[in-house]
């Protein structure tokens, strides 16, 4: 196995804890400000991914499609959040478990119905095809190295908009003391629905983002909606620290797991074997890697103990 | 009689007869419909002795229902292209007899139920839901990627599993077979859920510092709960495999445990007949509006969401208004 | 003298830099009511929770009945005979009053792990929560659901389901909180007569309440006991007058 090769991997690893953490981010901050398990999550991750697909093909330009995953993934989150989940703050997990999962059935089935069930196709633009030339003769795609980066911005002007801002200021006050922001006379209800609108704008842009390396289809958020959740488990719910360190953790060890168990197993047995056990193994890796997690640390990485 | 008992007894008149009835005209795919209800039932039943009694949101179902399919898959699978199922350290063959399957599906999803909940009761909340799900993940891309039994692709089985003096083949033969077994589950479920540890685990959901402070350990008493439930939805597995004679990794999904649970909050969280009314009205629904359009999600999710806003006790809860407590 | 059946040595637990016991030593003997009285926030139900086993102390000893206990949990202490009411009620709320008292007298039976007779007609278990029912005057109310009982029914039926444990010492958490003046004079009357059955830690608020019932009385300011004694020592210790009974002689 060459170095080469692994750093390749160790990038492709990086660039999908980088999304994952797009998505976890919302999460987290929803549960933490709201207290609430939104399982349509991923369904905003779509609705970005559509949105972007449909505006590349009708105008031909990536950016545009970017801002329009950022753009119809909050409205998206907004109008949910004003028609259905505001009525769940206050309910128990179980209630908030089932109307998000029922929101998850109209998502799919109403974008099935708009979209058709073939997959759509996002084209990379020109300027971000092809690869680039890294240190040490390493050779990588230009476009995972631009969402490595792209990834790696939003997450830090998600951490400084939290640590300095006045908005940023209300949401941490209300990860601690939600009575108490209310009574600071904070508009409770708009900064819950900025939240969201949020959290669902950094779950479209991942969307978008993924879809030009993927193909967009209905039901394509919900597997990246369950790994989002592995890592904010990991990292400790409500925590945005924790969900970055889980995104990265979670990303490494899918995508090295993938790449790194079959060769071990080439070691002990042979080889069609070893490749079967080390596919099986690796894609429970990251779960094994949850349940390592959680029984040392029953609340996660940096979930308050 | 209270409403409660009068529903309780009209759903199962209701099962009994219509299939009879499906049968004298002869719709077997009614019959067949009618089956589905009725392990979908068991597998909410299953669910609902840890939700509803015990409080334990697990969104990880399909892990048993899908365990409860493999058993049968495996066992089957080996009995009819006559390999052995293990050579070492002790030989074993598989078997095409429902009894030992049911046993097999029961025994191994309670073993399962208590290894997953041995370590996903050490959290609590939304990091309960969460690590149920993973571990049903877990066993999903598990089947997926081992090559032994079909990966993907699942396991067909060429014949229905057989029942001594019955033809298993025969539509409303299976399903009696179905509806006793549910029958069975229902009284279990009914008289744990009066029994002294019924009572206790209970009093657990409802405040764990007291049953602490009474000297009982809630940890034993969710566990217990959970591998019984375990156990029950392993059996609706098996069942279920055996009604499509196919088992395949999506009876371990997480729409699967999503299903599961909505058999439960569409009966009423909580109640021992619940999920055979959630059940129902569900097979109802895909029935009906998958008739009348493609895209009957769109409905079945505006009616769940309905449910949940709405009309809390699902349908238990509209029909009897709310549960008396029981002495 | 006869040997204390609960007795603290040292304890001493800190959140952060917030001490919230500082050695604090207590003891409890036959046939006595000890209240445990402070301002808010002295550290009454903290220390509470150390003693029932729910809260770990950094630092001391917990003895009861002879025997170390510091180590054990909630539940082990419960068994060996401690019986806890709770400052907020904790009931289960959708059970019946008398499956709640069913429930404490099948926990201090033990056999929770059966699963095929009905619990509710357990004749030796409806006798027993019956018996403790009565003995708080909620005998009447049993076939209610807990949820619909007012205030202070509650709070008899916290401290009935504590009778069905038949415990050796009682540790109670205000059990006379939200109580009217009728109710209060109740369950003072009944305290009364529990103390020759099972000596009673009572932390409790209302002063007339503590200082008609209580043989003897220890104060509890910001975690540390300032003052311990009889209720003639504790009514005219100065220092105890300056810090809790709130007359300001000293500013």
């Amino acid at each position: 196995m060459s170095f080469i090769l692994f750093i390749e991997q160790l990038l492709n690893g990086l660039q999908f804890g980088v999304m994952l953490f797009l998505m976890a981010a919302g999460l987290t901050l929803v549960f933490g400000v709201m207290g609430l398990i939104n399982l349509a999550h991923g369904s905003l991750y779509m609705v970005g991914a559509f949105a972007a697909a449909a505006t590349a093909t009708a105008t031909g330009s990536f950016l545009l499609a970017l801002i329009a995953s950022l753009v119809f993934a909050a409205f998206a989150g907004v109008l949910i959040e004003v028609l259905v989940i505001r009525r769940l703050y206050a309910r128990d997990h179980l209630d908030q478990v089932l109307a998000t999962f029922a929101l998850i059935l109209i998502f799919s089935e109403g974008t099935r119905w708009l979209f058709g069930s073939f997959p759509l196709f996002l084209d990379k633009p020109d300027w971000l095809s092809g690869t680039v030339n890294l240190p040490f003769g390493i050779i990588y795609s230009r476009y995972r190295l631009a969402m490595i980066l792209a990834g790696l911005a939003v997450a830090a002007g998600l951490f400084w908009m939290i640590a300095r801002t006045r908005i940023g200021i209300r949401i941490r006050a209300g990860e601690n003391d939600r009575e108490m922001i209310a009574a600071l006379g904070v508009n409770i209800s708009l900064l819950h629905t900025f939240v969201f609108a949020l959290g669902a704008a950094l779950a479209g842009f991942a969307g978008a983002l993924i879809g030009a390396i993927q193909s967009v289809q209905v039901g394509m958020g919900e597997p990246v909606l369950i790994l989002a959740f592995v890592v904010i488990v990991i990292g400790g719910i409500g925590s945005i620290k924790g969900a970055f360190i889980g995104a990265l953790l979670v990303g490494l060890t899918d995508t090295l797991g993938r790449f790194l168990l079959p060769w071990l197993f080439q070691f002990v047995m042979s080889p069609s074997s070893a490749n079967a056990v080390g596919a099986s193994l690796s894609s429970m890796s990251i779960y094994l890697l949850m349940a390592g997690v959680l029984l040392f640390r029953p609340k996660g990485l940096f979930g308050s103990q | 009689m209270s409403k409660e008992t009068l529903l309780n007894a009209a759903l199962l008149a209701l099962l009994a007869l219509f299939p009879l009835g499906a049968w004298l005209a002869d719709e077997p795919f009614l019959i067949t419909l009618t089956t589905r209800a009725v392990i979908f039932a068991i597998a909410g039943v299953g669910l609902n002795f840890a939700l509803g009694l015990g409080g334990l949101v697990s969104l990880g179902h399909a892990a048993f229902f899908g365990l409860g399919g493999y058993v049968m898959g495996v066992l089957a699978y080996h009995a009819q292209t006559y390999t052995s199922l293990l050579s070492w350290p002790i030989e074993l063959s598989g078997t095409t007899a429902m009894p030992i399957i049911w046993l097999f599906a029961v025994a191994l999803s309670a073993l399962l139920a208590l290894g997953i909940g041995a370590l996903s009761l050490r959290t609590s909340g939304v990091y309960f839901i969460m690590i149920t799900l993973a571990f049903a993940q877990m066993l999903y891309y598990f089947t997926i990627s081992w090559p032994a039994y079909g990966g993907e692709d699942g396991l067909s089985i060429y014949v229905r599993n057989k029942f001594i003096g019955l033809n298993t083949m025969d539509p409303i033969q299976f399903y009696l077979i179905c509806y006793g077994l549910m029958l069975l589950v229902l009284a279990l479920v009914w008289t744990f859920s009066r029994s002294a540890f019924g009572l206790a685990l209970g009093a657990a959901r409802q405040n764990e510092e007291r049953v602490l402070a009474l000297g009982q350990r809630p940890y034993r008493l969710y566990l217990t709960a959970f591998a019984i439930s375990g156990a029950i939805t392993g059996l609706a597995g098996a069942l279920f495999a055996d009604l499509n004679r196919f088992v395949s990794p999506t009876m371990f999904s997480w729409q699967t445990s999503g299903e599961i649970m909505i058999f439960v909050i569409l009966g009423g969280v909580g109640r021992v007949f619940g999920p055979v009314a959630g059940a129902a009205l569900f097979i109802l629904l895909e029935y009906s509006l998958g008739g009348l359009s493609d895209y009957w999600h769109v409905y079945l999710g505006a009616i769940l969401l309905g449910v949940v806003l709405f009309a809390r006790g699902g349908i238990y809860g509209l029909l009897t208004g709310r549960e008396v407590a029981h002495d | 003298m006869t040997e204390p059946i609960l007795n603290i040595h040292g304890l001493t637990k800190s959140f952060g830099a917030l001490q919230v016991s500082r050695a604090i030593d207590l003891e409890l003997r036959p046939g006595e009511i000890h209240a445990l009285i402070g301002p808010n926030g002295a550290g009454k139900t903290t220390l509470v929770k150390q003693i029932a086993g729910a809260l770990r102390p950094d630092a001391g000893s917990v003895w009861f009945d002879g025997q170390e206990v510091t180590a054990l949990d909630t539940p082990s202490r419960a068994r060996l005979g401690m019986g806890r009411t709770f400052q907020i009620s904790s009931l289960s709320m959708d059970y019946t009053v008398l499956q709640n008292a069913v429930l404490g007298a099948l926990c201090h039976r033990g056999d929770v792990f059966r699963f095929f007779r009905p619990v509710m007609k357990d004749r030796a278990l409806l006798e027993a929560a019956r018996r403790a029912l009565d003995e708080v005057g909620l005998l009447d109310f049993a076939a209610q659901r807990t949820s619909e009982l007012s205030h202070g029914q509650r709070r008899q039926l916290e401290v009935a389901v504590a009778l069905t444990l038949e415990p050796k010492a009682f540790l109670m958490d205000e059990p006379m909180a939200g109580l009217g003046i009728e109710g209060s004079q109740h369950m003072m009357g009944f305290l009364d007569g529990l103390r020759q059955r099972a000596p009673i830690l009572l932390v409790e608020h209302d002063m007339d309440a503590v200082f008609s019932l209580a043989d003897r009385i220890s104060v509890l300011v910001l975690g540390e006991v300032i003052a311990s004694g009889s209720v003639e020592e504790i009514r005219g210790n100065p220092l105890v007058r300056s810090a809790y009974l709130g007359e300001d002689e000293a500013a």
